[in-house]
């Protein structure tokens, strides 16, 4: 074997074990590196109430209430379970019913989540708004409306 | 410039080639400048003519049914975050090819790339912050996808650090690029992020496995300023190599020259 060969099977080897160690790593701490727990995550973890955590997931279509002053409430749902928000503040402008939201808070002890921050979360679909109006007429497209 | 970057020999003009495999003839310092040089003045015209493009129809794209005009950061960001994990990738490519056959245009070629991969890296940064402010609520987060790309910003730095650091070029081209090639890793932990764990920023939209889910009107303007992008760094970067082999040949002349006295 030439000094190359032998130096490319170092890096190779190098590479294959580092890869197998961050893979590890990375999955041991999948837990910590989730943004948010969706709301079956927190079902199945029985997560405490007054634990901070944050809570993801689609606002429920026709949840959304507004409550006196500034605030809201609304229902976080994963479409297998659903968890009930109250928010006090100001919404992002994405906010919507039907649409992305990380919101961070605590449960209290009836099982509803308190938050404190509103986060809207985008998803990957761009387009234009006349194509988007033009999908809804035909139906095939059901994106959230405004609050 | 001239401190640290001598290679003794390395790009001496006066080689024998009789010893040279064909690889390393066609890396010779002296035959890959006269080989790019003359496409430089292209490049700088094709560059213009894609950024000119690209931003007057990302201009013109109609906003987006849910971000309104706010899309369209997505131009400047968008292809800042591609081009800050192709150079990454580029640079830990030379790195490797520079530790596997020991050959200093290689080095130079991994040195010089760095600092536009961090300029990408941070730019993405940025505009994604001013994204993120009126769309999602919040200027930062740190969920898996922002987190990562500061990682990379930190390696660039890192790279660079290493390069000032080591007085011997030889040495430090060895250390920095350990440390290009192991950070490789990040640049899959990156695209894969939004993917693996579940995360504030949206998942892929144009490099998927399905089709792209962006509009064609507001797709094409971002895969011209793409490749604006890419051909910015490819003129900058090849410039960026003209000037290394170019300092550290001053300095070998000028050890010469402190050898004859």
């Amino acid at each position: 074997m030439t000094r190359k060969q032998k130096r490319l099977m170092m890096l190779c080897a190098g590479l294959a074990v580092l890869a197998v160690a961050a893979g590890l790593v990375l999955y041991a701490m999948r837990d910590n590196i989730v943004f948010f727990y969706t709301p079956s995550d927190i079902t199945e973890k029985a997560i405490p109430p007054g634990t901070r955590i944050r809570l993801g997931g689609l606002v429920e279509q026709g949840s959304f209430k507004k409550g006196e002053g500034a605030v809201v409430t609304f229902t976080v749902t994963d479409t297998l379970k659903t968890i009930p928000v109250t928010y006090t503040g100001q919404l992002p402008d994405l906010f919507r019913e039907g649409q992305g939201v990380v919101t961070e808070g605590a449960l209290d002890a009836t099982g509803l989540f308190v938050a404190d921050t509103v986060l809207a979360k985008h998803d990957e679909n761009y387009m234009p708004k006349e194509l988007a109006d033009s999908l809804k007429e035909k139906g095939v497209w059901n994106e959230g409306k405004k609050p | 410039m001239g401190g640290g970057c001598g290679n003794q020999g390395a790009f001496a003009l006066t080689r024998s080639w009789s010893k040279m495999s064909i690889m390393q003839a066609y890396a010779n310092p002296t035959r890959f400048l006269n080989l790019t040089q003359p496409l430089v003045p292209w490049l700088w015209a094709v560059t213009i003519g894609l950024f000119a493009t690209g931003l007057i129809m990302g201009w013109n794209a109609p906003p987006d049914y849910q971000q309104g005009e706010t899309v369209r950061i997505m131009y400047v960001h968008v292809p800042a975050a591609w081009s800050a994990m192709m150079v990454y990738t580029i640079m830990a490519i030379a790195s490797a090819t520079g530790f596997i056959f020991r050959h200093p245009l290689a080095d130079a070629a991994a040195k010089t790339a760095a600092p536009f991969g961090a300029v990408f890296t941070f730019l993405a940064l940025v505009t994604g912050s001013i994204w993120g402010e009126p769309m999602w609520g919040t200027w930062w987060v740190w969920d898996a996808r922002l987190t990562s790309m500061f990682v990379l910003f930190l390696l660039y730095l890192g790279y660079m650090a290493i390069w000032q650091a080591i007085e011997e070029p030889q040495r430090a081209a060895r250390i920095a690029g350990i440390i290009a090639i192991a950070g490789f890793i990040n640049i899959p932990i990156i695209k894969f992020s939004v993917d693996w764990w579940n995360s504030l920023h949206q998942p892929a939209s144009v490099f998927r496995m399905d089709r792209p889910t962006i509009a064609p009107e507001l797709l094409w303007p971002l895969l011209i300023m793409g490749l604006g992008y890419t051909f910015l760094f490819l003129v900058l970067h090849l410039t960026a190599i003209k000037t290394e082999i170019t300092s550290r040949r001053i300095r070998q002349m000028r050890i010469a020259n402190i050898r004859e006295l």
